[in-house]
């Protein structure tokens, strides 16, 4: 197996010394490899991709193309015209959609090819991949433990090296958490920064569509394609898009770098706690600036992410009727009897999601929890917009443990949604995350995850990129 | 404080028109109300200097022209949809009326 980068193939295939059909046909047959162990892809698409590679191929200047040639897979719940996405649920098994998602245009645009869509936790409600009605991912690192998720498929892919590139999509970490736990590089942009149009919607005020890469420079070159402003979804901004792959150049400097110590204290592993602090070390001898700071209200992001998300997931997954698309359940009683016979068809977080986010914005309880979490979201806020005026990034480990065991947390959502302890800030403030490879811990990857100001997703790329080069952690491959 | 009965799960389901197993209703019975035990830590926050009148994520975006532009094709819906009658245009459900 040759383990390219993503703009290594690039080059490869711009050079003429492969070809874009080469690239492919090695993805799929890598694919056909890992995926009986994995299970990363719920639907694969060879034929198309070959048609598509071969097509670049042809063509000289498709050949120049800022990703020709390069295979990547697309988490199901993106949209992809006239390729099943199923957003891992049973609702959707038979949903073709009619249109492409935003962020596929411009991949397919830029040269890349799609081989598959991958598997994540149903409507992206998950830390483990296990929630997805097409089984639970594996995590290549270790096949008894989960890849985290949502985006677990994509991470397992990219991590397997199946694809050096993989769409995911946040909403409190299912990018970064997954990075770390597959001992890959994930982002999660700034709210505003990548079109959702054709991203299956989970909680509107949270989510965004990522990028995963085996290094840094692929997945800010990735961002710098798939991000900017589309008119098909108003809340993409038109704010300026940077040189991300040209920050990946650039020297740390004097960064400063911000630790919450409150955050980082306790129930943390060991093995990721020596992890973390090596790789502030590393910062630190880099001639980076290490300061304490305090994020005294992201001890409760987890429980007000919890409210937000449900409130706002009971309110997007009504669309489910079983009456334009996706699946109808039993058709032969009332109009009632057949939405909830269709509705049943969902998973048992999904339920547990939605009858908790009908509780919370119900008369009596909408204050008390609902209004409540939203002005603590708001102080959450705050705390970063104080700490940036002192620090350029925060640092956390991006989850307090490794790669879970299959089954450990299936039956306790609250230690499940603590998965997520580190991550969900950022997406309640709506600004920029990556997680970084740090090293492992009993064989397992740990990630470290760097935080940055709204729109200044240019930094985290600076900074991580410079880490990546001073360690040799991106370059480690699970074996099998 | 923290317990769910069986009628507040069938209630809640109700409402978001769910059907649930029977296994199902003992055991979200639980899960809901540990789901909520913890969310409820937000309570010992002091929210009085927390900014009630902006929205928590301002919209980044601007609004398009409303313009009328080309949209899905009717007959590519209509065959996407679990019943549909093309001939007419129209979605079809269950009878909600009697004769």
């Amino acid at each position: 197996m040759t383990v390219r980068t993503a703009l290594e193939l690039r080059d490869a295939v711009a050079a003429g010394t492969t070809t874009a059909l080469a690239a492919c046909d090695a993805a799929i047959e890598r694919l056909e490899a890992t995926n009986p162990s994995l299970n990363a892809f719920i639907s694969i698409s060879p034929a198309k991709a070959r048609i598509r590679a071969g097509e670049l191929d042809r063509s000289e200047a498709c050949r120049r193309l800022p990703l020709a040639g390069v295979p990547v897979a697309i988490k199901d719940n993106i949209c992809t015209r006239g390729m099943r996405t199923t957003a891992g649920s049973r609702i959707l098994e038979h949903y073709v959609p009619l249109y492409d998602a935003t962020v596929v245009e411009r991949l397919e645009a830029a040269g890349a090819v799609i081989v598959g869509k991958t598997n994540c936790d149903e409507f992206a409600m998950g830390s483990s991949t296990e929630h997805s009605a097409f089984g639970a991912v594996r995590n290549p690192w270790d096949r008894d433990r989960t890849p985290g998720g949502s985006s677990g498929g994509s991470a397992a892919a990219v991590a397997a090296r199946v694809v050096p590139l993989a769409l995911g999509s946040e909403t409190g970490g299912s990018v970064r958490q997954p990075a770390a736990l597959c001992g890959i590089v994930g982002l999660k942009p700034t709210y505003g920064r990548v079109s959702r149009y054709g991203l299956i919607a989970f909680a509107s005020s949270l989510d965004q569509v990522g990028p995963f890469g085996t290094r840094v420079v692929d997945v800010a070159a990735c961002l710098g394609i798939i991000a900017g402003h589309d008119p098909r979804d108003a809340t993409s901004a038109t704010v300026q898009v940077d040189d991300y792959a040209g920050a990946t150049r650039m020297d740390l400097g004097a960064l400063r770098v911000g630790i919450p110590r409150e955050l980082v204290g306790e129930g943390i592993e060991a093995g990721v706690r020596r992890a973390f602090d090596e790789a502030i070390d590393v910062l630190r001898s880099a001639g980076a600036q290490v300061v304490d700071i305090a994020l005294p209200h992201s001890r409760y992001a987890t429980a007000t992410y919890a409210i937000v998300v449900m409130a706002e997931a009971s309110s997007n997954l009504g669309r489910y009727d079983g009456v334009r698309y996706g699946t109808r359940a039993a058709d032969d009683g009332r109009l009632a009897d057949m939405y909830a016979h269709t509705r049943g068809l969902f998973g048992r977080e999904v339920k547990r999601r939605v009858m908790l986010g009908t509780y919370v914005l119900s008369a009596g309880y909408y204050d008390a929890y609902y209004l409540k979490a939203q002005k603590v979201r708001a102080l959450i806020r705050q705390d970063f917009e104080r700490a940036f005026e002192r620090v350029d990034v925060v640092a956390t480990p991006t989850s307090p443990t490794t790669a879970f065991p299959l089954g450990e947390r299936l039956e306790d959502p609250v230690q499940m949604y603590l998965a997520d302890v580190f991550t969900v800030s950022a997406n309640l403030a709506g600004i920029p995350a990556i997680s970084v490879p740090c090293g492992f811990a009993d064989g397992l990857p740990v990630g470290v995850q760097l935080t940055g100001r709204a729109w200044d997703e240019a930094t985290l790329f600076r900074a991580a990129a410079a880490y990546e080069r001073l360690t040799p952690w991106s370059a480690q491959v699970p074996r099998g | 404080v923290s317990t769910l009965t069986r009628d507040d799960v069938l209630h809640l389901a109700r409402l978001a028109r769910l059907e649930l197993a029977d296994d199902e209703i003992d055991l979200f019975a639980r899960q809901l109300a540990g789901i909520l035990e913890f969310a409820r830590q937000i309570e010992a926050v002091d929210t009085a200097s927390a900014a009630q009148d902006e929205p928590a994520m301002p919209p980044p975006g601007t609004l398009r022209e409303d313009l009328v532009l080309p949209s899905l094709e009717r007959d590519a819906v209509l065959a996407a949809a679990p019943a549909a009658d093309p001939r007419t245009g129209l979605f079809k459900v269950p009878r909600v009326l009697n004769g």
